[in-house]
């Protein structure tokens, strides 16, 4: 057993590798284990010549190793020269397999973890955990010993291992660096996922190279797998340069040979290299294991951390993404302040401490960053249950704002998904778009502007500050990040929509007090697309609000369902049955995945009771529904073929995800004469790249859904991205910033295919040299061989997705430059009404 | 100020095509102009008989002049993107129905007198330009619907991935085959063109098309077999991709005929209009040179 080291630094990513260099430049005993045989493994693992951004470019980086945007190779070779240079070091094919304390018991410190079994119970373990000196065992048996742990390991996991004989042969590799380096081989790319299917596509895309490419995947059909993908597998086997083996394992591995377990039993086939791509595991059993406990059981959570990053295990620091900050300027000025931390500088200020100071900076008071944070946190309610080191990052995302008394903070029918607390003050909630003399208060500690977070629509009401008053504004990430983080933040900002949800639908003089138990009744249900929230002819009395998403309602006319209305995320269904009694007179479907809140049908009856101002508000809305369904009633015994068809457009619309769209592009394909000016004014307005694709997309009765962004309710581009780069604009677009790293995640996450990964064109010759002289390639998005003649072949690849022309007074040029007037763009609300019904009767 | 409920630009959310564009805006502005030129010729004493050089000839040539050079910038206004409010889809509205009104103005400012002269040649310009205008409209309206139905989701690109793709097919199915049967797949590989020439485009007739005459070769000889016994299985394969590949064909030859029924018109109306141009700077040139 070696020495004890002053610190282990587990990981040699941008995190480790910068603690690890600090330690070195300090002059402490340290070890710096890395798994592989190579610094550095995730950026490692980026395809060749890839563009490493250098994001958030306002944050100063503090390390001793120097970093800029640049190709991945350039990246690597200077942090290989600098680690070399400061004489880190380095145990390379170090794998860790645990971490354990040496020393006493710490006196009630216990460690608990759950873990989920795949039936749904929980099973806990409780650790005693011990104090420091930690034992670091390694894959290779072999020991080390640290007084502290610097885990700064990433997210990455490791690569699920085939489990069966010959495993471990050396022709079975994990990851598949260059497909063109294999030629003339049989190869078995195991797993049907997307990075599976495509190294399979890869291998098997020239046929020069003559593999023979056989993709098993376990399973039956390919689920987990992108869409595209699967077609593209597809194609490639009906077009014979692909084997596919569903169902099927593996049994064994010889050198040369495979063994595959199928359905029709077992079969040996010459094979000379297998590639397992069959997931990851998620590094949090193994970071469990070592007594640091997670923030919650989210699979998104992060573990615990103190100011310093120290995790619930005394002497286990937790750096960089694993720490929840996955850009590379962050892990490295975290290694290099853990150390300094650990070395014992205490008068450190974190790295983003300028930046925190500039987001206070306007405000009264006066204040340090710390007392700032710790007001903010105190006061707010929803903040209340967060670390030190939670809020400055929590604070990094959103913005403290002071407003005089009688600042407008929002108008109704702005568009906004941020949420606000009160910090200090008061403000008022216009709740009378007609009168705004109508007020409700809110005081400090409360939260607003939730209904625009959670639905993801334009906000309720205006907001005035009532007294001179400090905000936060917590961005939707950070919104979203806080409620997955904290539990209690979650409940609150659930209870309070509720309630709101129901002042505002019921409006009529209801205060709070009243919807006490109406509001204690209530859940919250997830409703899958496709899912009948209430069926026809069904008993039940519940009343439901939809929290976000959206429904579709039907009524079975003839035999036949047909589509009544398209109700949007803040209105409620099933009025009817608790007013009158009687079974469901239509079926409510959920368009897109959806949260509804469940508010039983004996909870809402005492109310009615109490009210009559609300039942006669209820029976308002009813009729106007009931009118709307006699219409199409009267509408289908005259004219049966125009309301099928309206239905077919509806669902068919509802299918293609207008759903959740705010704002699509449609064309009517009984104008589009498929002159392309639509993408080819995209492309001209931006940067001459189009964004989107007239041709491509799902048509029904001439009316054509193009690939283009619907500009979502709950975007899921936005779901993973790194730099939060994408946004929601001021007229309600969706759009992506200059930060884009080019990572390509929200490319994947997005269901309909709308965002392209590429590189801006460089200018081209002016339109009239091109009218006159042929110059340049003309209009609209120049062909590849321009692009590749005149482009720099060193600019990044970033992600390109339409903006719907924000900041072009004359708005989408895909729409102005219809030269017949077939593209069109709408909101469900409007386009998925009775005028559909007109349009097509008409 | 954050927060604001911002207008968004204005956008045309009335859901119209350009001929009914505005309630037919442009077309009643257009009838009006005819009507109004109509009731002036009718009404207004021209002496020593209606042409031209009338007052009432030279305030119709003049309209009828500008109204040509604002018709002639639809090209443009197509192709510069600008930031702007402007809709095409009303320039296009517009440009239909003024230019037919052209017919009235151009006509009545000439006073009926048409001749072998310079003049002329503007005014036959101008009709030939209307009148390839007029069949833009006719195909305009009529075939998307249709390009629509027979494009039935699939791209022009996919449409010609998926004939290549049963041409690898057949070209490994035919691998077992012998000389004469392989020739004849041959035939459907290397003698077959999708598009073929502007006539063929216009026309989507392929009298000689490769993969017709390998299919009824083809099936000639599976009927032949089953006459006798059943027929060879890797035949019937080849017959099976033969028909996929002819349905294939049909459908992109379809498509390509109407999207070149639909753009074939410009390459008239552009150069006709740029020869009016030069024409008609012939025409008032010479009107006033030799006046």
């Amino acid at each position: 057993m070696s020495d004890c080291y002053r610190i282990a630094i587990i990981g040699s990513g941008p995190a480790g590798l910068s603690a690890a260099a600090r330690a070195a430049a300090l002059g402490l005993s340290h070890v710096l284990l890395e798994k592989t045989d190579h610094l550095s493994d995730t950026i490692y693992k980026y395809q060749k010549g890839k563009h490493v951004m250098a994001t958030p470019s306002q944050l100063v980086l503090r390390s001793d190793l120097a970093f800029d945007a640049g190709k991945r190779e350039t990246v690597l070779g200077l942090w290989d020269n600098q680690t070399a240079d400061h004489k880190v070091n380095v145990r390379r094919h170090a794998e860790i397999k645990s971490i354990v304390g040496t020393g006493d018991p710490i006196p009630g410190s216990i460690m608990k973890t759950v873990t989920r079994k795949r039936d749904g119970t929980s099973e806990i373990k409780e650790m005693q955990r011990l104090a420091p000196p930690y034992k670091l065992t390694l894959a290779d048996g072999s020991e080390v010993m640290a007084e502290t742990v610097v885990l700064a390991i990433g997210t990455q996991g490791n690569p699920n291992l085939m489990g069966c004989p010959g495993g471990n042969l050396p022709h079975v590799q994990y990851q598949l660096d260059d497909p063109a380096m294999y030629n003339d081989e049989h190869i078995f790319v195991i797993g049907g996922g997307d990075a599976g299917i495509e190294n399979a596509l890869g291998l098997a895309g020239d046929a020069a190279q003559g593999n023979v490419v056989t993709l098993v995947n376990r399973g039956g059909e390919f689920s987990t797998a992108k869409d595209a993908n699967v077609k593209a597998l597809m194609a490639a086997r009906d077009a014979g340069r692909i084997s596919i083996m569903l169902g099927t394992t593996t049994r064994s591995i010889e050198p040369g040979w495979i063994v595959l377990e199928t359905a029709d039993g077992e079969v040996r086939a010459r094979c000379d290299r297998i590639i397992a791509r069959m997931g990851s595991a998620p590094p949090r059993g193994f970071v469990e294991a070592c007594g640091v406990e997670f923030a919650s059981n989210d699979r998104l959570a992060f573990p615990k951390l103190s100011a310093v990053f120290e995790s619930t295990a005394p002497g286990i620091f937790v750096i960089g993404a694993l720490a929840g900050y996955p850009l590379i300027k962050h892990c490295m000025n975290q290694g290099h302040d853990v150390v300094e931390f650990i070395n014992g500088n205490t008068s450190l200020k974190p790295a983003d401490e300028p930046i925190l100071e500039a987001k206070f900076a306007g405000l009264p008071g006066g204040r340090s960053v710390a007392d700032w944070l710790e007001l903010l946190r105190s006061n707010v309610g929803i903040l209340n249950g967060m670390s030190p080191l939670q809020m400055r990052e929590f604070m990094l995302d959103s913005q403290a704002r002071a407003y005089r008394a009688g600042d407008v903070i929002f108008e109704r029918n702005a568009p906004g998904s941020s949420l606000f607390g009160i910090a200090e003050g008061q403000v008022l909630v216009e709740v009378n778009p007609n009168d705004p003399s109508i007020t409700v208060g809110l005081g400090k500690g409360e939260i607003f502007g939730e209904v625009g977070l959670i639905s993801g629509r334009k906000r309720g009401a205006t907001i005035r500050a009532g007294t001179d008053c400090i905000l936060v504004e917590i961005s939707r990430t950070a919104a979203l990040k806080l409620m997955s983080a904290v539990p209690s933040a979650s409940r609150e900002v659930t209870r309070v929509t509720t309630e709101r949800s129901l002042l505002q639908i019921f409006k009529s003089g209801l205060t709070p007090a009243d919807l006490k138990d109406a509001v204690a009744a209530a859940k919250v249900e997830t409703m899958k697309a496709g899912q009948a929230l209430i069926k026809e002819g069904e008993e039940g009395d519940d009343i439901f609000i939809i929290r976000s998403g959206s429904m579709v309602v039907e009524k079975a006319i003839g035999g036949k369902p047909v589509f009544l209305s398209y109700v949007p995320a803040g209105s409620y269904v099933g009025e009817m049955a608790v007013i009158d009694g009687g079974r469901r007179t239509a079926t409510v479907r959920a368009a897109v995945k959806s949260d509804v809140i469940r508010i039983p049908g004996e909870a809402f009856r005492p109310l009615l009771a109490a009210k009559p101002g609300l039942t006669a508000r209820l029976r308002e809305e009813m009729s106007s529904r009931t009118q709307l369904n006699s219409y199409i009633e009267s509408k289908k015994d005259s004219f049966e073929g125009v309301v099928d068809m309206y239905t077919g457009v509806a669902n068919f619309l509802v299918d293609n995800g207008v759903g959740e769209a705010t704002d699509v592009l449609l064309i009517d394909e009984t104008l589009c004469i498929g002159c392309d000016n639509c993408e080819k004014a995209c492309a001209d307005s931006h940067d001459g790249l189009s964004r989107l694709d007239r041709e491509a997309g799902r048509t029904y009765a001439h009316l054509h859904v193009p690939t283009s962004c619907r500009h979502c309710e709950h975007p899921h581009c936005m779901a993973d991205c790194p730099p939060n780069a994408i946004h929601r604009g001021p007229t309600g677009e969706v759009y992506i910033d200059d930060t884009c790293i080019g990572c390509g995640n929200c490319q994947r996450n997005c269901p309909y295919g709308v965002i392209r990964m590429d590189k801006v064109p460089p200018k081209r010759p002016w339109l009239i040299s091109w009218m006159l002289f042929g110059q340049g390639p003309g209009p609209g998005e120049p062909g590849l061989k321009w692009k590749k003649k005149h482009a720099d072949p060193e600019a990044p690849k970033k992600a390109i997705k339409c903006d719907m022309c924000s900041g072009q007074s004359g708005g989408p040029a895909c729409v102005r430059a219809c030269p017949t007037g077939a593209a069109i763009r709408v909101n469900p609300e409007q386009f998925l009404s009775v005028a559909l019904l007109d349009r097509k009767g008409g | 100020m954050r927060g604001r409920a911002v207008t968004r630009a204005p956008r045309d959310i009335a859901h119209e095509g350009f001929l009914t564009h505005g309630r037919m805006r442009w077309a009643k502005v257009a009838g009006g102009l005819s009507v109004l030129a109509i009731v002036a010729y009718a009404l207004v004493d021209q002496t020593p008989r209606p042409n031209g050089g009338t007052a009432l000839g030279y305030l119709l040539g003049t309209l009828g002049l500008l109204l040509i050079v604002w018709l002639s910038t639809i090209g443009l206004r197509k192709r510069i993107i600008t930031t702007k409010p402007y809709s095409l889809k009303a320039w296009t509205s517009a440009h239909v129905y003024l230019g037919l009104s052209l017919i009235v103005i151009g006509t009545l400012h000439a006073g009926f007198q048409l001749g072998w002269n310079v003049h002329t040649l503007a005014w036959v310009l101008m009709m030939l330009v209307i009148v390839s205008g007029i069949y833009g409209v006719v195909v305009y309206a009529r075939l998307p619907a249709q390009l629509s139905a027979n494009r039935n989701e699939a791209t022009q690109p996919q449409m010609l991935e998926a004939i290549r793709t049963l041409d690898r097919q057949l070209d490994t199915a035919a691998q077992p085959l012998a000389r004469a049967e392989a020739d004849l797949v041959r035939l459907s590989l290397e003698e077959c063109e999708v598009s073929g020439g502007l006539w063929q485009r216009l026309t989507a007739r392929h009298p000689r098309c490769g993969n017709a005459r390998a299919r009824d070769a083809i099936q000639g000889l599976v009927n032949e077999q089953m006459r006798r016994a059943k027929p060879d299985p890797a035949l019937t394969q080849i017959l099976f991709l033969l028909e996929r590949k002819d349905a294939a064909l049909a459908q992109a030859r379809r498509h390509i005929r109407m999207k070149t029924q639909l753009e074939i018109w410009l390459y008239l109306h552009v150069p006709m209009t740029i020869a009016l141009l030069v024409a008609l700077t012939a025409h008032v040139l010479s009107v006033f040179i030799y006046w």
